[in-house]
């Protein structure tokens, strides 16, 4: 190359001249993975430039961890210019919290976190019991009052409308009443890019920029930008029971065993890693990005299908979303 | 991989449903705990086949209908392409979803019944496809186990449905005709045995050779400012970015540009996605840009390239299609979001409604109802920079907000 540069008579800063030149920001190279990125990152700044008081939620969830790089990107050289906030259902994987502090201190961005506990303390919301118990459908309650306590306008989130049926209805800015409710036949219509963040006091906005992300592109982009994710994601060695077909944790006490129901030691992983009372693990051996990529290519059961509360009917998602459920 | 969407229109009951359920059983899309609730759901209903079109409708509202009545959007794909799905209803009164898939796709599927053939709704489904400019359209003739694979009566449909052709405006769509049954599976991912007089594409065949390029709306590089990157830290003290997705064309560092309205000429200094500098930034990238003069620059301003300059008006006659329930009304006062900028606008009159299936066009009307197509001229408080839509569908298209309940109320294609 050197030869071939001296051969045309170039000159020496020439020369670094084009050898510093900056590449091609090529979008025809990975068209899907580009495309979704570019839109995603529209969609941040347009939440920024709408809205008075945007937040992220952050569940430690690859999903939101995905959310917050691309929000580093739309903003770049300048800071994330909103919090991010965790439910905190209190039946988190410990893993994913540590992830989350040293993930909010790297940013330099403001962690705000609201307890489902304390709802549960103040009598807002009343715990499930029973071998089902689960706290997902209490976060509701704690999502909407930090909604009212914070004057947030806009919650960003990490939804994608392949995840269920319910979904795939769902807008990118989707408006939420008073009471956080979802009116699905009365959406407003989205054309082209525009989206239109204009709500009335006292609502406010659900936006969703990795909508028209699947599953595996969500991996695909962990995997090309290298981006750090809680070690549950990955194969390791776990006490787990069986119930239903499904793979439960068996440590830390917070999904409900019964006496007859066997702890074994397995090779599992997450594919989320919500609420751990009601997350399942599936069996992998997949404990490198790459790997687990590989995986959910090949893939056959979908991501909710590991978990147990979209099963306890078929409307169950649409219901919940109608009350306030992210 | 490349990502194609397509927006697919047909009356109730063409079969909408079934041709997305066995597109995705086809190419092997359907998860097996989805497929298990398929064929449990079809056992309970006593059918002797698989219900595919339980694998889109979403809402338990639909469910009890068995109607599809809003936008959904499906994924699959195949080892060539990505392919987002619009699944958007057929019914005379929601016209405004099938804009609103169509707004979003690069190609689009009608469905007929090959029972009944070309009916008044295939005109309007056509029509908004027409309008909205997408460039690739199948017309998948469906049922065809309903009439024997009859030859005859595929043909008749096509020659009906040519006939329509004539009337529309933007020639240079593409359309391409295929006999299949959604059912049984014929001609949508595998060629059919039952076609022998058809050696055209299946449905699936013609999406995977289309070329994404030449489907897509290439024009003069438009660049709205989003948002204005200001870091205010040391070492980017004095940094201001303009942040926004480029459209139409590319920009390239060096490019000489004009900052509308403030009309101030500039250089592109860098061109940031990130922390990486980039020469060029290529249309639908959302990147950062400096300029190599310190200009005053705001949200809602746009960046061009000086010698391809939009138009700048405070007037404009748009092609507008009406979504909300409160009518439009000649005289009203409304908020036009064109792309990310946002102005006043005023009604100053409906020229005439356009009949959306071809039929002519109507004069003397003061109000739009939900669904209703017309031309309508508007008056703004402020000038916009816009293109027509047949040379540009971002820059040529706006949004209507009713200002008092701040929806979406409307949608205008700029004559
Ligand atoms: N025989 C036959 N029936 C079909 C075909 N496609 C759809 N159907 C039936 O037509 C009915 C309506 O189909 P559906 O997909 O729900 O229509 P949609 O309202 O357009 O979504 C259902 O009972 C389908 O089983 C086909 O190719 N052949």
């Amino acid at each position: 190359m050197w030869i071939a540069y001296i051969k045309e008579n170039k000159t020496v800063s020439t020369l670094i001249e084009e050898i510093l030149k900056p590449e091609l920001l090529d979008l025809e190279k990975r068209p899907k993975a580009n495309a979704l990125e570019h839109e995603a990152i529209y969609i941040m700044r347009e939440v920024a430039a709408q809205f008075e008081k945007p937040v992220l939620l952050f569940s430690g969830g690859k999903d939101s961890i995905t959310l917050v790089r691309l929000a580093q990107k739309a903003f770049w050289p300048a800071k994330i210019p909103f919090p991010l906030m965790h439910i905190d259902t209190g039946h988190n994987f410990p893993e994913t919290i540590e992830f989350r502090d040293k993930l909010v201190e790297e940013l330099g961005v403001e962690l705000i976190v609201r307890n489902v506990q304390d709802s549960i303390d103040q009598g807002k919301v009343v715990e499930e019991t029973g071998k089902y118990a689960s706290r997902n459908m209490l976060q509701t309650t704690t999502l909407l009052d930090a909604i009212e306590e914070f004057k947030f306008d806009a919650c960003i989130g990490g939804a994608r409308r392949d995840e269920e049926k319910a979904r795939a209805k769902e807008r990118i800015f989707s408006v939420r009443d008073d009471f956080g409710q979802w009116d699905e036949k009365n959406q407003r219509p989205e054309l082209f890019d525009m989206l239109n963040g204009e709500i009335e006091m006292g609502q406010n906005v659900r936006v969703f920029p990795i909508s028209n992300w699947t599953e595996l592109d969500v991996w695909s982009y962990i995997e090309k930008e290298n981006i750090e994710i809680p070690s549950i994601y990955f194969a390791h060695k776990r006490n787990i029971f069986l119930r239903d077909g499904l793979i439960w944790s068996a440590e830390d006490g917070v999904v409900f065993r019964a006496d007859d129901e066997v702890v074994e030691e397995r090779m599992v992983r997450f594919r989320t890693v919500g609420d751990m009372s009601c997350t399942a693990a599936v069996a992998s051996y997949a404990d490198t990005i790459e790997k687990v990529v590989a995986e959910i290519r090949e893939s056959k059961i979908s991501e909710r299908g590991a978990r147990i509360d979209d099963k306890r009917s078929e409307a169950a998602m649409e219901k919940r979303k109608q009350q306030g459920y992210f | 991989m490349e990502v194609l969407k397509i927006a697919t229109a047909g009356s109730v009951d063409d079969g909408k449903s079934t041709l997305i359920g066995r597109l995705l059983y086809d190419t092997k899309s359907l998860t097996d705990d989805k497929l298990e609730a398929i064929e449990r759901t079809s056992k309970q209903k006593g059918y002797d086949y698989l219900d595919f079109s339980l694998a889109t409708d979403g809402l338990v509202a639909e469910r009890e209908q068995g109607i599809t009545i809003d936008v959904a959007h499906i994924y699959f794909s195949t080892a060539k392409k990505s392919y987002i799905i619009a699944d958007t209803p057929g019914h005379v009164e929601y016209t405004r979803n099938m804009v609103t898939g169509a707004s979003t796709s690069q190609a689009a599927i009608i469905l007929i019944d090959a029972r009944k053939g070309v009916i008044e709704q295939t005109n309007r489904h056509f029509f908004i496809n027409n309008l909205l400019r997408v460039k690739e359209v199948i017309v998948a003739v469906n049922k065809m186990d309903l009439v024997d694979f009859s030859e005859e009566k595929y043909n008749a449909i096509k020659a009906d449905f040519e006939e329509l052709m004539s009337k529309r405006d933007y020639a240079d769509q593409k359309i391409t005709f295929i006999p299949i049954s959604a059912l049984k599976g014929d001609n949508v991912v595998e060629k059919s045995k039952n076609t022998p007089w058809y050696n055209g594409e299946t449905i699936l065949e013609h999406l995977e050779s289309l070329d994404l390029a030449a489907v897509s709306n290439v024009g003069t590089p438009r660049f709205p400012v989003q948002y204005v990157v200001r870091p205010k830290t040391e070492e980017f003290h004095d940094f201001r970015g303009f942040a926004g997705k480029v459209y139409g064309g590319e920009l390239s560092v060096g490019d000489e540009v004009v900052v509308l309205p403030s009309m101030t000429r500039s250089k592109i200094k860098n061109i940031y996605f990130y922390d990486k500098e980039y020469q060029t930034a290529p249309r639908r990238s959302s990147v950062t840009i400096t300029l190599e003069d310190e200009v005053n620059v705001s949200r809602g301003d746009m960046l061009v390239k000086a010698e391809d300059l939009p138009i700048i008006d405070k007037q404009l006659t748009a092609t507008v299609s009406w979504m909300d329930s409160d009518s439009l009304i000649t005289g009203g006062k409304y908020v036009v979001q064109h792309g990310v900028n946002k102005v006043l606008a005023k009604v100053d009159a409906i020229e005439h409604k356009v009949n959306p299936d071809y039929s002519g066009i109507e004069e003397n009307v003061s109000t739009l109802q939900m669904n209703d197509i017309a031309k309508v001229r508007l008056k703004l408080n402020k000038p916009i920079f816009y293109d027509q839509f047949k040379d540009h569908r971002t820059n040529g298209s706006f949004i209507i907000i009713d200002s008092r309940t701040h929806t979406t109320a409307g949608v205008g294609f700029i004559n």
